[in-house]
């Protein structure tokens, strides 16, 4: 089974968000970047896997620039056999001003020329946080789609998938190929263990220039919430739910 | 508290390859995620995480820098940095995977035979079988050379007789490679758990070291088979190369440990409030953060340039001996400050302060004390020699 894994760098959630100069983006100096914690379930799915069939393919994609190289060659050190890496650097701002729709374009042009039995992707990634691609790319591949996956199972070739939605759990029959995206619960993803760092280097890692693709929508401003301004001491008990009546408007 | 963010005040990031790079987060992620959790508790059991010792294995940390025999085949520079994060979470951790790889899996893989490396190796880089090393005695410390400890040629085996002391991992080892002369010359040999007439102790009550085994080595007329004669080295410079690799670990240890502690001392002068104000507002904490940084700084560099001597090979003893001297002192030293900073909140294991000051008093003293490698660095820059 060949499974094509869709990734991302994103900044790590711990990071200290300072807006960019054009005022619409992060400013990355002084962030870490880690792959996409979500991704992360997605990666270890695809390899286990490939390790209980005892065959098939693990690929993963992002669309990045050269940086990115460094979160495909953590999936590589964690088990994928080989990395692609689209590379945006060419476009203005380095594929900033892609949104989803346009990142989902780009990476289903390519995917198309990838065997795939399955493509994985997580739920969203922690920065945009707007969980579209997967149901895109699922759109744009013209495959069915299960989002939000809390448990997977493989059997002649079709996907029994749970999800978690209000109050219940969803089980949903799904065949193959189609796109899958990951949630937290699925797995345990692994550590990239010091010999698969190092067999890593040895694994290829293909770069592809890429060329722009419409996006749907346009991010016009980015805006840190306000900062937590200081406690108020209050006297009593009425004082404060009067307070947080009249003034914090949260009763 | 919040995850712990490794200092980089000089941007020695950038001097390291991608890979070396990634070889320290993994394990840096890992000490975080399995490590952190359990240690405060097993320093006070005085007790070593042993059910984490299959996760080192998988992690691919026991003999990293070895190659071949299922080791991780690490360059020199990765390998320290792994033994930086491991003693980031506790100098009893490092001190396990260093007696493992350096002192034990090292000297079978220079100077032991094949059916010796393919017999041991594979599985103890997995973590399926420990080593120890025994060298020290109770009377021999500083000076090895002194040994008592003894092998005797009975036509078909060896007998060996004596005792070794402060030993990591003696109790809980598989295997012991024993220092022991051998018509007056020094050799390395393989004892056996359950060899009859060889036995353990553990050394107890310690205020160093807590969550790591240190144990006696007893030797009473032990029946060793010739085979177990790691035949590839004779005298004092069997025992010594294996010390040199483990304190070549020990001085990127080191700067994990003062890491580790300025990091919590930076939290903590930030979020303490003192006649109305974070106490990162004082001049004197301020002082006391900055030689810390300026410190582990320095320590960074010197550990970072032993990776570089040691992958050239114009690496010389001296140079490990007065980074691992710096190096434990500037961390030593931290810990004071740092505890300092903490006020009586650092005298508590809510903290980790103590448990590292604790630790550093062990790491200070073994593998060479500050003053042996300080008389190791005179000798070599003044061609006299003050050792004896």
């Amino acid at each position: 089974m060949d499974i094509v894994v869709c990734v991302k760098r994103v900044p790590a959630t711990d990071s200290k968000i300072k807006v960019g100069a054009d005022g619409k983006s992060i400013d990355p100096a002084g962030i870490e970047f880690v792959l996409n914690p979500y991704d992360e379930f997605a990666v270890e799915e695809a390899i286990k896997t490939r390790e209980t069939l005892g065959s098939g393919s693990v690929t993963v994609i992002t669309l990045g620039t050269g940086d990115s190289q460094k979160e495909l060659r953590t999936c590589l050190a964690m088990g994928a056999d080989k990395a692609v890496l689209l590379d945006a650097s060419g476009l203005p701002g380095g594929g900033a001003g892609l949104d989803a729709c346009a990142t989902a374009r780009i990476v289903a042009d390519h995917v198309k020329g990838i065997p795939h039995d399955a493509v994985f992707c997580g739920r969203q990634a922690v920065d945009g946080d707007d969980s579209q691609f997967p149901s895109r790319l699922a759109a744009l591949l013209d495959l069915p789609c299960v989002t939000e996956v809390a448990k997977l199972e493989l059997s002649d070739g079709r996907y029994r998938a749970e999800r978690d939605i209000e109050g219940a759990r969803e089980v949903v029959d799904c065949p193959t190929p189609c796109v899958i995206s990951t949630n937290k619960g699925l797995n345990e993803p692994r550590y990239a263990n010091l010999k698969g760092i190092m067999a890593a280097k040895k694994k290829p890692l293909e770069t592809i220039a890429v060329s722009a693709a419409e996006p749907a929508t346009e991010t016009t401003g980015l805006e840190l919430p306000p900062e937590r301004s200081g406690g108020k001491i209050v006297d009593s008990v009425s004082d404060l739910v009067a307070a947080l009546k009249n003034e914090a408007k949260v009763l | 508290m919040s995850s712990y963010k490794a200092p980089d005040f000089y941007q020695i990031d950038d001097l390291l390859t991608e890979e070396e790079c990634m070889v320290r987060d993994s394990v840096r992620d890992w000490v975080s995620a399995e490590f952190m959790p359990v240690i405060e508790e097993h320093n006070r059991a005085a007790t070593f995480p042993a059910d984490l010792i299959p996760q080192l294995g998988e992690l691919g940390v026991l003999g990293a820098g070895l190659e071949g025999y299922g080791c991780a085949g690490l360059s020199p520079t990765s390998y320290g940095l792994i033994l930086q994060e491991l003693e980031r979470g506790d100098s009893g951790l490092r001190s396990f995977v260093s007696v493992q790889g350096s002192l034990c899996m090292f000297p079978i893989h220079a100077y032991g035979t094949e059916e010796q490396k393919q017999k041991w190796l594979p599985k103890m880089a997995k973590g399926e079988l420990i080593g120890c090393f025994g060298l020290t005695e109770a009377d021999f410390g500083s000076n090895p050379g002194g040994m008592l400890t003894r092998l005797d040629d009975a036509g078909d085996h060896y007998v060996l007789n004596g005792s070794k002391y402060w030993i990591t991992n003696g109790c809980v080892a598989d295997v012991a490679i024993v220092s022991a002369k051998l018509d007056g010359v020094v050799r390395l040999i393989l004892v056996e758990k359950g060899t009859p007439g060889y036995s353990t102790n553990t050394i107890k009550n310690k205020f160093s070291l807590r969550a790591s085994v240190t144990s006696e080595l007893v030797f009473e007329d032990v029946k060793v088979p010739k085979a177990n004669l790691l035949p590839g080295v004779e005298g004092l410079k069997g025992p010594l190369s294996c010390l040199n690799s483990a304190r070549y670990g020990i001085a990127f240890g080191a700067v994990g440990a003062a890491m580790a502690v300025y990091d919590e001392a930076l939290r903590y002068s930030q979020n303490r409030i003192m006649f109305d104000r974070p106490i990162a507002r004082f001049q004197l904490v301020q002082n006391k953060l900055v030689w810390m940084i300026n410190e582990i700084t320095k320590g960074q560099l010197l550990a970072w340039r032993l990776g570089k001597l040691k992958e050239s090979h114009k690496l010389h003893h001296s140079h490990v001996s007065l980074a691992k001297r710096n190096n434990c002192w500037m961390a030593l030293e931290c810990c004071r400050l740092a505890r300092d900073i903490l006020g009586a909140n650092g005298i508590t294991d809510e903290y980790q302060v103590m448990r590292h000051m604790c630790n550093l008093e062990s790491v200070i003293t073994y593998e060479g004390t500050h003053d042996i490698h300080a008389l190791i660095v005179g000798r070599e820059i003044t061609g006299e020699n003050a050792i004896m």
